[in-house]
């Protein structure tokens, strides 16, 4: 059946998918393509109710109602691994930023000479 | 304390979470040997910076609970602001010997290694449980198999490193995973690496506070998931 596979594939995927670092500016991109697409599909949906009934037809789910929750629990997962991620990089900026906070509290930086303003102005005239 | 200045160039790193009635005999009996102590509080709740900052040691705190790992990293870049030539990461617990400790900073200064490891396997002094001994063997298999590095201990908390090794170090995993996590850094950047015979004295109070099974599948999530 072809759902099986197209199930087997989307939780591999899933699970490779959180492996991977999301990386800035294209993640975020994907995340709102797929926003728009979902509103997209929601739309179409709504307005031909009967579509969902023979796409399952199609890959071989009895009902239209059973392929979205397939599709659902394929997407909360995805949401669930990206999430982690999302999260463990956070705990990483907050880990820097308190070894930041502490290190300077118990040992002071040395003073540092401080660095000509001018030399930084000309940089960014130059750009 | 006259002993201390064969170790004046040495940091200790003590990492610290809610050891307040042990830590300030680890932090007293470290500073006969060592001048700089370090004891990194992870955010306790029963006062262990203030008995550790009393015993003597350097505290630095963390404003918020981050882990042992985070707590090591932290020590470690403080160590070497403070101009540490040699760092040593030494539990809060009191399960490990200054003495240990001396013999492998002895060891880096004798330009044997870069990164001395800590372990308990190399004699019979030391006597774990039989569950605590199937889950630290698991863990050396495991981490054996995917760091490249082949230790008899890879989860003890005593270890010796120099300027150079400490320097390399860039501990993310901010829980338990931060072992192996070190090894297999150890293992890529080139460091040369030996191991010395630890003694873990496993008294009632660490063993109530010991690692247990569930711990392992965190750590096993935490360096798949990273």
């Amino acid at each position: 059946m072809l759902i099986k596979l197209l199930l087997l594939v989307a939780i591999a995927a899933v699970f490779v998918l959180g492996l991977r670092a999301p990386s800035g500016a294209r993640h975020l991109a994907l995340r709102r393509v797929t926003v728009v697409l979902a509103a997209l599909v929601a739309t179409l949906s709504v307005v031909f109710p009967d579509a969902w009934n023979a796409i399952a037809e199609f890959v071989g789910v009895g009902r239209g109602t059973d392929l979205l929750l397939y599709g659902l629990i394929v997407a909360f997962l995805l949401y669930m691994v990206t999430t982690y991620r999302r999260f463990r990089d956070m705990e990483q900026q907050i880990t820097l930023l308190a070894r930041r906070i502490a290190v300077d509290e118990a040992v002071p930086r040395p003073a540092v000479p401080p660095v000509p303003a001018e030399e930084d102005v000309t940089r960014d005239d130059q750009r | 304390m006259a002993h201390q200045a064969l170790h004046d160039d040495t940091c200790v790193v003590v990492p610290l979470y809610n050891e307040a009635t042990v830590v300030g005999d680890v932090v007293r009996d470290l500073l006969a040997s060592f001048p700089v102590v370090v004891a990194v509080d992870d955010g306790s709740t029963d006062g262990s910076a203030a008995v550790a900052r009393a015993a003597g040691a350097v505290v630095v705190e963390h404003p918020i609970n981050l882990g042992q790992g985070a707590a090591l990293q932290t020590g470690i870049e403080t160590a070497l602001r403070l101009g540490a030539e040699y760092v040593v990461t030494f539990d809060s617990d009191g399960q490990h010997q200054r003495a240990d400790a001396e013999a492998m900073v002895a060891r880096l200064r004798a330009g044997e290694a870069d990164v001395v490891f800590g372990s308990r396997f190399l004699d019979t002094r030391t006597r774990p449980g039989l569950v605590k001994r199937a889950v630290l063997r698991a863990a050396i298999v495991y981490s054996n198999a995917t760091t490249g590095v082949h230790l008899t201990d890879t989860h003890n908390g005593l270890r010796a490193l120099n300027r150079r090794a400490a320097s390399a170090l860039r501990i993310r995993q901010n829980r338990m995973a931060h072992a192996s996590e070190i090894i297999e850094q150890v293992g890529r950047a080139r460091l040369r690496w030996v191991e010395h015979p630890v003694h873990i004295l496993y008294t009632d109070y660490s063993r109530s506070k010991g690692q247990s099974v569930f711990n392992a599948v965190n750590i096993l999530t935490e360096m798949i998931y990273r």
